[in-house]
């Protein structure tokens, strides 16, 4: 058997130091006083003003409108993250049943032009994008946050290597048992795509979560804000001849890492086995 | 519990590929009928054209007095069982056999009691609320069984549903599907490779090759009088010697061996003669016999196989492990136990009406060395 010898441990220290000081960092610094940061920089030591800094940051209405506290803004980011999340999981799982499970013309052609649009990212198509929901008058609500952003060719293609590697004769069980389309999707290929929902559940959730651009060029209402753009809002507000509240960038920063990190905490099982084995 | 009715169903695939050509079987109802053939022979897609997987391109099949050729699987009636058992993963036992009857609406009730009875039926009572990860391979096998009998349609149809379990499991797993399809009496449409399952377990064996029907017989008649060549090598295990002959008069000469055939001789002129290797036998002192040139030996335990030349014709021989061997044997096979085939068509020859009965007292072989 191997046993974990010192320099083993020495590599992994390395790699965690590297990972978490930044953020011990951040945290840190986010619970001194704006003046001191702006005095001694960054900080490695308790500041004290831990509850305060936060309660400001979550609850304190902010903006030129002042009428979203932080709060709010991470009530939007969770809605976006999820509904991101969700959607896209539904859409590229049933895109990807109908192109492995029914034989339509040009089918594998289809497949391959969703996969195309791995090479049109949002921020390639995103004047066009906005020009569409603009359109629609779907600038300032959820809806235009969340629905261009849907369409995954990353899902659908997991999806549908995962759907290609369930054996066909619980398919044919399944028709013999007097199951229909609908019934074999949620009945059998459902459950057993569990654990690869996760896996994509959490890739997706934070790709949502860390949105910046499509927010900030959706949203000009402060009611619809995102963390994220929270963060950039507390710095652009007191710019000129006062100091930036640094501390409660630093607190929102901390505040937008938290979720995510909780997710992939929850979810980790289920990541790591939909990525590598399959549960058949 | 219904009959089943194949008439002249073809499959042809994209690319005018043939799989089933033109076949025709009359099921009786409560009958066991094995399709055995080599890989590739069609048996499966004929199985699964019933089954309603496969459309069926040309013919018609009928469950009962009803064509189902378009009808789907689940209306149709059967059960199957598959040779990867697809048991759903993530139910449980109990889910696995309920599901085709929740789907049918089947009252709570009901379910409960089939499912109950199926369980006790196959003993897979302990496992009921198990998912089939936690399940050996075989009582796996029970399981899908199970998920067939709970449903008590009019056909069971099994696709190779032995060919995952070990070679001791596979026996007593045979033994079984015979027992409970003799109880339960439901028509049966068994698929296999292997011919020893389709002689134990058949009523009636349909012996399939290329997409046609070579034979279609009970057990023993297939064994004791193969319908072709084919039949002949794939019925029976050691494979039925084959080797080149010639008739001539009443007289079959082999090499240089000449047998008396009497008043039965089927043809003139060349023949495939077939011989059982366990019709074969050592020569008595005196008797006539072909000299066997001994090249290896298997060993059953009960048996003794031994491989070997006569002038240069390869034949297996089986002998009882009693009788010491030599480099060379004497044997001889009685003449009511020659088979004789078409040598263009591999097509048995009958030898006459008095043949027929293969009961009858074997006659020792009249040979008469060649000088």
């Amino acid at each position: 058997m191997y046993r974990t010898k010192f320099f083993d441990h020495v590599i992994l220290l390395i790699g965690v130091f590297i990972m978490v000081a930044p953020v011990v960092v951040a945290f840190m610094t986010s619970t001194h006083e704006a003046a001191d940061i702006h005095r001694n920089g960054l900080s490695l030591t308790w500041g004290g003003h831990f509850v305060e800094t936060y309660e400001t940051v979550l609850t304190r209405k902010g903006g030129f409108t002042g009428k979203i506290t932080g709060l709010n803004m991470m009530m939007n980011s969770m809605i976006l993250g999820l509904g991101f999340a969700l959607g896209k999981i539904i859409l590229s799982m049933l895109a990807a049943y109908a192109i492995v499970y029914f034989r339509f013309r040009l089918a594998t052609f289809f497949f391959w032009i969703i996969f195309t649009t791995l090479l049109l990212p949002l921020e390639v198509r995103i004047l066009p994008s906005y020009e569409v929901m603009n359109t629609l008058k779907l600038t300032n609500t959820y809806t235009g946050l969340i629905v261009p952003l849907l369409a995954s060719a990353t899902g659908t293609f997991y999806f549908r290597q995962f759907f290609k590697s369930v054996p066909d004769e619980l398919l044919e069980a399944a028709r013999i048992d007097g199951a229909g389309p609908f019934k074999f999707f949620i009945d059998v290929l459902v459950p057993l795509s569990r654990t690869m929902m996760a896996a994509i559940f959490i890739i997706m959730f934070v790709y949502g979560w860390n949105q910046y651009l499509w927010p900030t060029l959706m949203t000009t209402d402060e009611g619809f804000f995102t963390l994220v753009r929270g963060i950039k809002q507390i710095l652009l507000v007191w710019v000129g001849s006062n100091i930036p509240d640094y501390n409660e960038a630093f607190a929102l920063a901390i505040l937008a890492m938290l979720p995510p990190v909780l997710i992939v905490v929850i979810f980790q099982r289920g990541f790591i086995k939909g990525l590598t084995e399959s549960d058949k | 519990m219904a009959a089943i009715t194949i008439a002249e169903v073809s499959k042809i695939y994209t690319g005018n590929v043939e799989a089933v050509k033109s076949v025709s079987i009359d099921i009786e109802d409560g009958e066991f009928i094995v399709l055995v053939g080599p890989s590739g022979c069609g048996k499966s897609t004929l199985l699964r054209m019933v089954a309603g997987l496969e459309s069926i391109s040309k013919g018609t099949v009928k469950i009962g007095p009803r064509v189902i050729n378009e009808v789907d699987p689940a209306e149709r009636d059967i059960a199957m069982v598959f040779q990867n058992y697809a048991l759903y993963p993530h139910m449980t036992v109990y889910q696995n056999l309920a599901y085709g009857l929740k789907n049918r609406k089947t009252p709570k009730a009901e379910i409960d009691a089939r499912v109950a009875e199926a369980a006790r039926m196959l003993e897979i009572e302990p496992y009921l609320h198990r998912k089939p990860r936690a399940l050996s391979g075989g009582q796996r096998q029970r399981v899908a069984m199970g998920r067939a009998i709970v449903r008590k349609p009019a056909a069971f149809l099994f696709d190779e549903p032995l060919s995952n379990l070990d070679a001791k499991l596979r026996v007593s797993m045979r033994g079984e599907i015979k027992r409970l399809q003799k109880r339960l009496g439901t028509t049966s449409l068994y698929v296999t490779h292997d011919q020893l399952e389709a002689m134990t377990l058949a009523d009636r064996l349909v012996v399939l090759n290329g997409g046609r029907i070579e034979q279609i017989g009970r057990p023993l008649d297939v064994y004791h009088r193969p319908a072709s060549t084919f039949v002949a090598s794939f019925i029976g295990s050691p494979a039925m010697n084959l080797i080149k002959g010639r008739i001539e008069g009443s007289r079959l000469h082999v090499g240089t061996y000449r047998i008396e055939l009497g008043e039965r001789a089927p043809v003139e002129g060349p023949v495939t003669v077939g011989l059982r290797a366990e019709d074969l036998r050592l020569a008595g002192v005196g008797e006539d016999a072909m000299l066997f040139q001994v090249d290896y030996v298997e060993e059953l335990g009960a048996q003794r196989l031994v491989h070997g030349t006569i002038e240069d014709q390869a034949l297996t021989v089986a002998l009882s492990p009693e009788i010491p061997l030599s480099g060379d044997l004497a044997v001889t096979i009685a003449t009511d136990r020659l088979h004789f085939f078409s040598t263009e068509n591999g097509k048995r020859l009958e030898r006459g009406a008095s043949f027929t009965n293969t009961a009858e007292s074997a006659r020792p072989l009249s040979l008469e060395p060649a000088l």
